[in-house]
């Protein structure tokens, strides 16, 4: 992977508590996975960045070898790989993903 | 661009021999699968080492061939 792209990827999780690598935007998801975790966080109120991968191509494929993970789109809390659409909808439905957010001290409506 | 059930169900006994394999095509086309993996090997490790663990038997055919397959992992 280019290292311009490993910079751009940690800059990003670095300077977002937290950062969804989606398809699309927040406002304009391209992807019913990545809107699914998109209306997750909406519902939690939780305040993320989004940075849609449709963008910049060697993002798309460097993100996927960042977090060695395949698919998009992919939650980061705290620096943190938290997991893509299936495991976060896990969480989300379970409670573990108020328990994360509560551990790592992000805002969110309980 | 599309796998069949089988090839996938095959790929992941292989790598994980004792797996019960349930797969579902969504929506008929063969791209778009949900597999719910039970095996013994995912004792002890977290969520994400699960599916990734189910990833790597595809051998890349993720994000590739294979454009969605929503897992679901029981020990």
């Amino acid at each position: 992977m280019d290292q311009q792209v490993k910079d751009l990827i940690n800059n990003e999780i670095k300077s977002n508590e937290v950062c969804l690598f989606m398809k699309g935007t927040p406002d304009a998801p391209q992807c019913g996975f990545s809107m699914a975790i998109s209306n997750m966080l909406k519902i939690l109120e939780v305040k993320y960045k989004g940075v849609n991968v449709l963008a910049d191509q060697s993002l798309r494929e460097g993100i996927k070898e960042f977090s060695e993970w395949p698919t998009i789109p992919q939650l980061y809390i705290k620096n943190e790989f938290v997991g893509g659409c299936d495991i976060v909808k896990e969480m989300y439905e379970n409670g573990e993903l108020k328990k994360i957010l509560e551990d790592k001290e992000i805002k969110f409506k309980k | 661009m599309a796998m069949d059930l089988k090839e996938i169900e095959a790929l992941i006994k292989e790598a994980l021999p004792d797996a019960q394999v349930e797969i579902q095509d969504l929506a008929g086309d063969g791209n778009h699968y949900s597999a719910t993996v039970t095996s013994s090997k995912f004792s002890g490790k977290s969520k994400i080492e699960q599916h990734k663990m189910v990833y790597n038997s595809l051998k890349g055919k993720m994000g590739n061939e294979l454009h969605a397959l929503a897992i679901k992992t029981k020990e």
